[in-house]
């Protein structure tokens, strides 16, 4: 690892400051994948800001709302018993990323930053219609993801919360890598008065998408058989040494249909 | 260079750091615990786990200076000073949890963060994903299970309450 400056500013404005004066530095979150970054020089930060100290972590639900503070772990989500009766998909997809420790590390405001293309959370944004509240705005799901590792977010932009609408039923399912635990395929369904959406994370080029076959099928229809006839292309599909685009665009229809079962 | 102030096993230091020392560097190299180990040095394998503020982590994907303030336990803060062993130690030995033992530094401090966060109960399924971010390549888990049911009754002063 190259060696970096480190902070650990007590006020959010101190961090974006910290960020935004320097454009080699970079934030650090929970650390779980941004230290193996590290470890494996694929970055080379002069200086990295620890958000550990800006008191953003916590969780607020309402009738309508799970409010998630951005430094709050997948372990504190997983084991929120107010998220487990208000969205308990989101509760559960929390459980199930990596491992124990690190869930107990690892935050939501990391990985909804990093958006990695097998990363679970994106999902959950996305398939509930969520908004990212930054330092300096709020930002619709629909228009945060903007890629593999790719976001909306600023240089020096930091996310303070993630706000998710509660559905009316909702499934996250994966497919796990059985070494990474990263999604070789994730999907999660939410139904909504308003409609059905589903977003699929590890299996696309482009990150985490919205199926729309599969959305305007199950909001006519919120049941296994109506999306049976309904097949993924594999065009923008990742292939690697775990599965091949074929591989993938199958296994999207069977978490897919997992994903109902178990809303 | 930048210091950190830790306690580890109940003893305050300050150390001298750099910005990428890691804590298990910091562990073994600055202070000479090198019961912590470093396995695959990639999150995966667990070697590394250790307590800080009360909850089991990765030490190598820890930085030293994330741990500032804070409280960390080792494997080698479990026994008593007498030589008297943790009842999760004791447990691994009853059980023969244990062959080359390089991972078993981290399991017995996943264990007891597992143990200890399931007052309620911990059942065969339980124990098994409970460590599934430690690996070992000797003993196919089987008596490492064991152990941590076994040591469960100990820790909690009661007996495991039935499986559902």
């Amino acid at each position: 690892m190259y060696d970096f400056a480190y902070e650990k500013p007590t006020a959010l404005a101190a961090a974006v400051s910290a960020l935004t004066t320097d454009d080699e530095a970079k934030a650090l979150a929970g650390g779980q994948t941004f230290i193996p970054v590290l470890k494996q020089r694929l970055n080379k930060p002069t200086k990295v800001v620890d958000l550990s100290s800006l008191g953003l972590s916590g969780i607020t639900v309402t009738p309508s709302t799970v409010t998630i503070g951005a430094m709050t772990t997948h372990g504190d989500v997983a084991n929120s018993v107010d998220v487990q009766k208000a969205i308990p998909a989101l509760a559960n997809l929390a459980s199930m990323i990596g491992d124990w420790q690190v869930r107990h590390r690892g935050t939501i405001g990391g990985s909804l930053a990093n958006n990695d293309p097998s990363a679970c959370y994106p999902s959950a944004l996305l398939a509930l219609g969520g908004t990212v509240t930054t330092d300096r705005r709020t930002i619709a799901a629909d228009d945060y993801f903007q890629g593999m590792f790719t976001t909306a977010l600023e240089p020096g932009e930091i996310i303070t919360s993630v706000t998710f609408p509660v559905p009316e039923r909702a499934a996250y399912q994966k497919f796990r890598n059985p070494a990474s635990r990263y999604a070789m395929v994730g999907v999660f369904v939410a139904k909504f008065a308003s409609g059905v959406r589903v977003a699929i994370t590890g299996a696309a080029q482009g990150g985490v998408f919205r199926h729309a076959a599969f959305e305007a099928a199950l909001s006519a229809n919120f049941l296994v058989d109506a999306i049976a006839g309904i097949t993924t292309p594999a065009d923008d599909l990742n292939s690697d040494i775990h599965a091949s685009a074929a591989y993938r665009a199958h296994l999207i229809g069977v978490m897919t249909k997992r994903a109902i079962a178990a809303a | 260079m930048p210091s950190v102030t830790l306690t580890v096993n109940g003893k305050t230091h300050t150390v001298e750091v750099e910005g990428r020392t890691l804590l298990v560097e910091l562990l073994r190299e600055k202070l000479g615990l090198t019961g912590t180990h470093v396995g695959c040095d990639t999150s995966q394998c667990g070697a590394c786990v250790v307590h800080l503020n009360g909850t089991s982590v990765k030490s190598c994907t820890t930085l030293a200076l994330q741990a500032d303030g804070a409280s960390v336990v080792t494997i080698e803060g479990l026994a008593a000073a007498d030589g008297t062993l943790h009842p999760m130690q004791e447990a691994f030995r009853e059980n023969h949890a244990l062959q080359c033992g390089f991972c078993t530094p981290g399991m017995v401090m996943s264990a007891i963060d597992l143990v200890m966060s399931h007052p309620q109960g911990l059942s065969e399924s339980d124990i098994r994903h409970g460590l599934e971010g430690n690996l070992c390549r000797c003993t196919g888990y089987h008596n490492i299970v064991k152990a941590v049911a076994a040591a469960w009754p100990v820790m909690h002063g009661r007996e495991l309450a039935p499986a559902e």
